[in-house]
């Protein structure tokens, strides 16, 4: 077994005449959550795409070890399809019905969604909606779970409860996650780790490493003090937060 | 998002414009608008329908009509929306076929009339010929246009959890097109079924477009009248059918976004 399940070693990738990536490097360690922040159009999705083969890099190596499974941008649950029969598809390799019926009651559980198993995604909301496409590419025995902006198409209120979920499902059935957003409190929030890219073409920015065990709260000291420090980073805050509570 | 419940208001006011027109209709031809044999009075229609009905040719008439329009429609279906899923499917193909259907689909099937009959002679075989090309080319469009509104990630999700070519069709591909699918062929239905009485009209024998024709040669104004309003009824009828499909709930999401 390999400690580090991903691992993209100075990929150099063009599409098109885009040049997306150039040498660029990046591991991920097992069980670690790592959050990718960067400007829109970068290469955020691009760089899921290579860590779940999706796509083959120009030049470099993409190592992944491990069953992947990706939630994407855009909804992307079948609207033919019962929650039930939804989330079963991360179920399809295995055989005995009755222990699929036991992870899906166990995981409609989990998302608190029992009442709701034979309704069809336009009938939740969109944060249910979330809920079952999480649950969708959980179940089952996987290891990696890559995150495609996942939340960014719910009110702020509705995606604080989400972040909750998700580090409550994470911490019955640990992963290791990437996890791409434009939302540096997200990050910080739920990421043992965030990558800060450039624009295109994209380089690792910064780095920050997020010492505190998940999950936490979205107002925990230690992450308004990373959300500060990425803020800095990008030139977009000045004062320290410290100096605004001391004055 | 619940289907509103069938209040009586909804019986009540048809009923009530119905018995309007009906009236309007009664007081026309007493008042003798026009003269007796070319306006028929409600009454008179009654009676021609009953006369219809008791010598056997109305029922022959609908059946030679719906079967036409069955046949020719279900050949439409079963070859236009395999062709549409082939040519969604295949961009070049697209390209080169595309000018051509497009053609056929903004020519008037009536336009084939004289053709049918050269080719087809007498019959239903004509009829049937005149429907297909009536309902073949929209399915056609409809199912390519249906097909490449299909989002790209549903593939990438058929692919993600290892779907085989065949079940990619019949699970993603299918199901994905169906609302749209379901809504052109009530519209393709509803033109085959114009097209099936205008066809009959000229290259008919029996059928509801013939007695119509019939009607009119035998200066019998009551029978194209009972005819008229067969053919109204029965083509809401064939729409009330198709309507069914659209409350499947698998693609009842079609409907409601
Ligand atoms: N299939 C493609 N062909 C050409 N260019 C692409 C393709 N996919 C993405 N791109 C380009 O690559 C860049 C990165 O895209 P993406 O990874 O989607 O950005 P984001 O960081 O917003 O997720 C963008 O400039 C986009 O236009
Ligand atoms: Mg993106």
């Amino acid at each position: 077994m390999n400690d580090k399940p991903l691992r993209v070693e100075d990929v150099s990738l063009s599409l098109g005449a885009t040049v997306v990536f150039q040498h660029l490097s990046l591991s991920i360690g097992r069980g670690e959550f790592v959050a990718v922040v960067g400007p829109s159009g970068c290469g955020k999705t691009t760089l899921l795409n290579l860590l779940s083969r999706f796509i083959k890099p120009t030049a470099g190596k993409v190592e992944c070890n491990g069953r992947v499974r990706m939630v994407y941008q855009h909804d992307s649950l079948f609207p033919w399809q019962t929650v039930s029969e939804n989330i079963s598809l991360g179920l399809r390799h295995l055989k005995d019905p009755s222990e699929k019926r036991r992870h899906l009651d166990a995981m409609l559980r989990l998302i608190k969604l029992e009442n709701f198993a034979d309704h069809y995604p336009h009938q939740l909301s969109g944060g249910m909606r979330q809920r079952v496409e999480l649950a969708r590419a959980l179940i089952g025995d996987t290891d990696i779970l890559l995150l495609d902006e996942p939340f960014s198409s719910l009110d702020y209120l509705t995606r604080i409860r989400m972040r909750n979920e998700l580090a409550r499902m994470l911490d019955q059935m640990p992963r290791t996650v990437v996890l791409v957003t434009h939302d540096i409190e997200e990050a910080a929030q739920l990421a043992d780790r965030i990558v800060v890219l450039t624009d295109r073409p994209a380089r690792v920015c910064s780095q920050f490493q997020i010492e505190l065990p998940r999950p936490r709260e979205l107002t925990h000291p230690r992450v308004v003090e990373t959300v500060h420090e990425i803020l800095t980073d990008l030139g977009l805050e000045h004062t320290g937060w410290q100096q605004v509570v001391a004055r | 998002m619940n289907p509103k419940r069938f209040s009586s208001t909804d019986i009540v006011l048809p009923s009530l414009v119905l018995l309007i027109a009906l009236l309007i209709w009664t007081v026309l031809s007493l008042l003798k608008v026009f003269p007796d044999s070319v306006f028929p009075s409600p009454l008179a229609v009654a009676k021609g329908f009953v006369e219809e009905v008791r010598n056997g040719r109305l029922v022959e008439d609908v059946v030679a009509s719906l079967f036409r329009v069955t046949t020719g429609f279900a050949l439409a279906v079963f070859t236009g929306i395999p062709a549409g899923l082939w040519l969604g499917h295949h961009a070049r193909a697209r390209t080169a076929f595309l000018p051509l259907i497009n053609f056929f689909r903004n020519l008037s099937p009536l336009a084939w009339i004289p053709f049918a009959i050269m080719w087809f002679g007498i019959g239903d075989l004509p009829t049937v010929f005149l429907i297909f090309m009536s309902s073949f080319f929209p399915l056609v469009l409809a199912t390519i246009a249906a097909v490449a509104n299909i989002p790209s990630v549903y593939f990438r999700i058929a692919n993600d959890y290892n779907f085989g070519n065949v079940e990619t069709l019949t699970h993603v591909t299918l199901p994905a097109i169906a609302p749209q699918v379901i809504t052109s062929l009530r519209v393709t239905a509803g033109v085959a079924w114009l097209v099936v009485v205008a066809a009959e009209m000229i290259s008919g024998r029996a059928g509801l477009g013939f007695a119509v024709w019939d009607a009119r040669n035998g200066l019998r104004m009551d029978l194209l009248v009972s005819s008229m309003v067969m053919i109204g009824l029965i083509g809401i009828v064939i729409d009330r059918i198709l309507l069914q499909l659209t409350k499947i709930p698998s693609v009842r999401w079609g409907y409601e976004r």
